[in-house]
């Protein structure tokens, strides 16, 4: 299958007043459709600044995106004007927010929403654009949608919330779907729901979807492949095999590490120790290694370390540093 | 490694849909809410209706009444509230009921009239400034603040002296001044909204910059604008008054509650009741609306009532 987004060397700066924050360094990926990749990282690694940068929804200023290209389809998103986004955007890519309490708007009711992409994008009359509505949110598991339909936000749960920004997002049936970690703001119990309810909204629409999280464990079932950023760069790309099984960057080790698990019981979690830097300081070698109590063999210290291929899919970025706890952990294991 | 797997397929079937053990009722919108909240406060829900009993008593009053504001009938000036004139007369022996309820009508359709003028220029304007935001904003903002600088009183005086004084003059002139705080409190209230994440997902949804500000932002703003436009209303009456009081305001034989407290405090030794009843009514509307103002800033924001 051909590639649906092709983004290459996407550079995303916030110019603040403690200077420029370079959000996202030079990231490329590529999706195919129907596919599913995930990007995880930490707080602040830069994955949502990459999905905005995609959707447009940078505030310019302060923000600024530097270079690089992400063709949607052959169009460029980065520079197709305000006309042609608009016209792709909530159309044939679509994205589903953080925060379902706060992504609906409390004074119109859930019909009016969900009908607006409806009646922009396809010039539906109000008839069948709430039909379309009851249909979408039907699909996404609220019973009684008809009546539904005609509440306000505030009286739906924020799961339920969360499937209406799902139903909303996809009743254009669009080609792809950005997920901006749709399960954080929700509890636990719901999160498992919420994220089979993309899966199967994906495989009946045959959209693709990239879903971005700090939960590995998220992902871990849904991607068919997996990023991981680290201080706004890409540091191990691959399938959701190559880097759950046989990860190599240390940063990746880590994060595997940190999540909690039923395996081991009586051991203090993992975590990895000090912060990611900070991203207004220029850095000029290995992010990674600048953290706080890591012990590194000083080869990229001055140097970015480029990529390095271990298989056609698998891509990791050179790294000396040692992470000294996870050796005692390995052994344990 | 398939501790990792948090998500086994029997850990999460098919989302089955939600049922929740209260009937499905309309939607109750945020405005309904806001409307619950207010009947239960009886101190607005009293002014409420005291505005509407002063509004028909005005309005109507005089098409029941049929006499006229500007007869004289000179052998009954200044004659003490009866039967026959349940307000009295004035000293050219107008009947103070007609004039009272012909005034009201002035006052209150000038602060009604002038409020709706300042709103319609202050929410676009304060809208647009702060939507385009940027280099936009500051200009629009500091037109805002010069204007704001200008003495007003001089400014009304020599507009009227200039211009040949009239009714129409008066609306405009209270309202070219008072929209300049409406468009910096809409301002305010659209910067904020502009950055929640419902306008981030409207703009994801490929709304177009005019919908969004059409349909998502200025619905959000109005509450804030209704509960302004209450203490407006009032605001501009009293200086309806004040200008009237000064000569400035609306020109005899014509009415207003300014000129006729005007007429009253001349008079306030002997003819007490000239001066009482249309200050009286005056009052009685300001403090209403002002309460009513209030309990409607109460209703339509939960989290700022009771300080």
């Amino acid at each position: 299958m051909g590639s649906l987004l092709e983004v290459n060397n996407l550079t995303t700066s916030f110019y603040t007043r403690n200077g420029c924050v370079r959000a996202v360094n030079d990231v490329s990926f590529n999706l195919r459709k129907g596919e599913t990749l995930g990007i995880v990282g930490e707080s602040g690694s830069g994955k949502s600044v990459t999905c905005y940068s995609l959707m447009g929804l940078i505030p310019q200023p302060p923000g600024k995106i530097e270079g690089g290209e992400a063709l949607f389809d052959g169009v460029d998103l980065l520079r197709c004007g305000a006309k042609a986004l608009r016209r792709i955007r909530g159309k044939r890519m679509s994205m589903i927010f953080q925060d379902p309490m706060t992504s609906l708007n409390p004074y119109l009711k859930v019909s009016t929403q969900i009908m607006e992409p409806l009646r922009i994008h396809e010039q539906l009359s109000k008839k069948e654009a709430l039909s379309r509505g009851i249909e979408a949110l039907e699909s996404v598991g609220i019973s009684e949608a008809s009546k539904r339909i005609h509440c306000y936000p505030h009286e739906f749960s924020g799961g339920m919330r969360q499937r209406v920004m799902i139903a909303m997002a996809l009743i254009t049936h669009p080609e792809l779907l950005i997920a901006d970690e749709p399960t954080t703001a929700l509890d636990v119990t719901v999160q498992a729901q919420i994220l089979e309810l993309i899966r199967a909204r994906q495989r009946a629409e045959g959209s693709a979807v990239i879903i971005v999280t700090h939960d590995l464990g998220v992902v871990a079932g849904m991607c068919d492949r997996i990023n991981v950023m680290y201080a706004g760069k890409i540091v191990e790309t691959g399938t959701a095999e190559d880097v759950f099984d046989r990860p190599i960057h240390p940063y990746t080790v880590a994060l595997q590490r940190s999540i909690p698990s039923l395996g081991i019981k009586g051991k203090p979690l993992y975590t990895i120790p000090g912060l990611p830097p900070d991203l207004s300081v220029p850095i000029a070698g290995d992010a990674f290694a600048l953290r706080e109590g890591l012990t590194n063999g000083g080869q990229w210290l001055e140097t970015p370390p480029p990529m390095k291929a271990l298989s056609a899919t698998h891509w990791v970025r050179e790294c000396d540093v040692v992470l000294p706890e996870l050796e005692a952990l390995n052994d344990v294991r | 490694m398939s501790v990792f797997r948090k998500l086994s397929p029997d850990a999460c079937r098919l989302p089955k849909p939600e049922r929740s053990l209260a009937r499905v009722s309309d939607g109750t919108s945020l405005w309904k809410d806001a409307w619950n909240r207010l009947k239960q406060n009886r101190l607005a829900l009293v002014s409420l209706w005291m505005i509407v009993g002063v509004v028909l008593f005005c309005f109507l009053g005089p098409i029941v009444l049929r006499t006229s504001y500007v007869e004289q009938i000179l052998e009954n000036t200044l004659l003490s509230p009866s039967a026959a004139y349940p307000f009295g007369t004035d000293d050219l022996g107008r009947d103070q009921l007609i004039r009272v309820m012909v005034g009201g009508r002035v006052s209150l359709g000038v602060g009604i009239v002038a409020t709706l003028v300042s709103l319609l220029i202050g929410v676009v304007y304060g809208a647009s400034a702060a939507f385009w935001g940027g280099k936009v904003d500051s200009v629009m903002m500091r037109i805002v603040d010069v204007l704001y600088g200008l003495p007003f009183t001089i400014f009304v005086i020599l507009l009227m002296t200039i211009f040949e004084r009239s009714i129409l003059l008066l609306f405009m002139v209270i309202g070219a001044v008072e929209w300049l705080t409406m468009a910096r409190i809409v301002r305010g209230q659209v910067l904020s909204i502009r950055r929640q994440e419902y306008i981030e997902a409207a703009v994801a949804l490929g709304l177009s910059k005019r919908r969004i500000l059409i349909r998502h932002i200025i619905p959000n703003v109005l509450g804030v604008v209704i509960v302004y436009a209450t203490l407006t209303v009032p605001n501009v009456m009293l200086l309806e008054s004040f200008l009237s009081f000064l000569g400035l305001g609306v020109q005899p034989p014509m009415p207003s509650w300014g000129s006729l407290i005007k007429l009253g405090a001349d008079n306030i030794q002997e003819y007490t009741y000239l001066l009482l009843i249309p200050a009286g009514f005056f009052s009685l509307t300001l403090f209403s609306l002002n309460f009513l103002g209030d309990g409607l800033r109460d209703a339509l924001d939960p989290q700022s009532s009771r300080d």
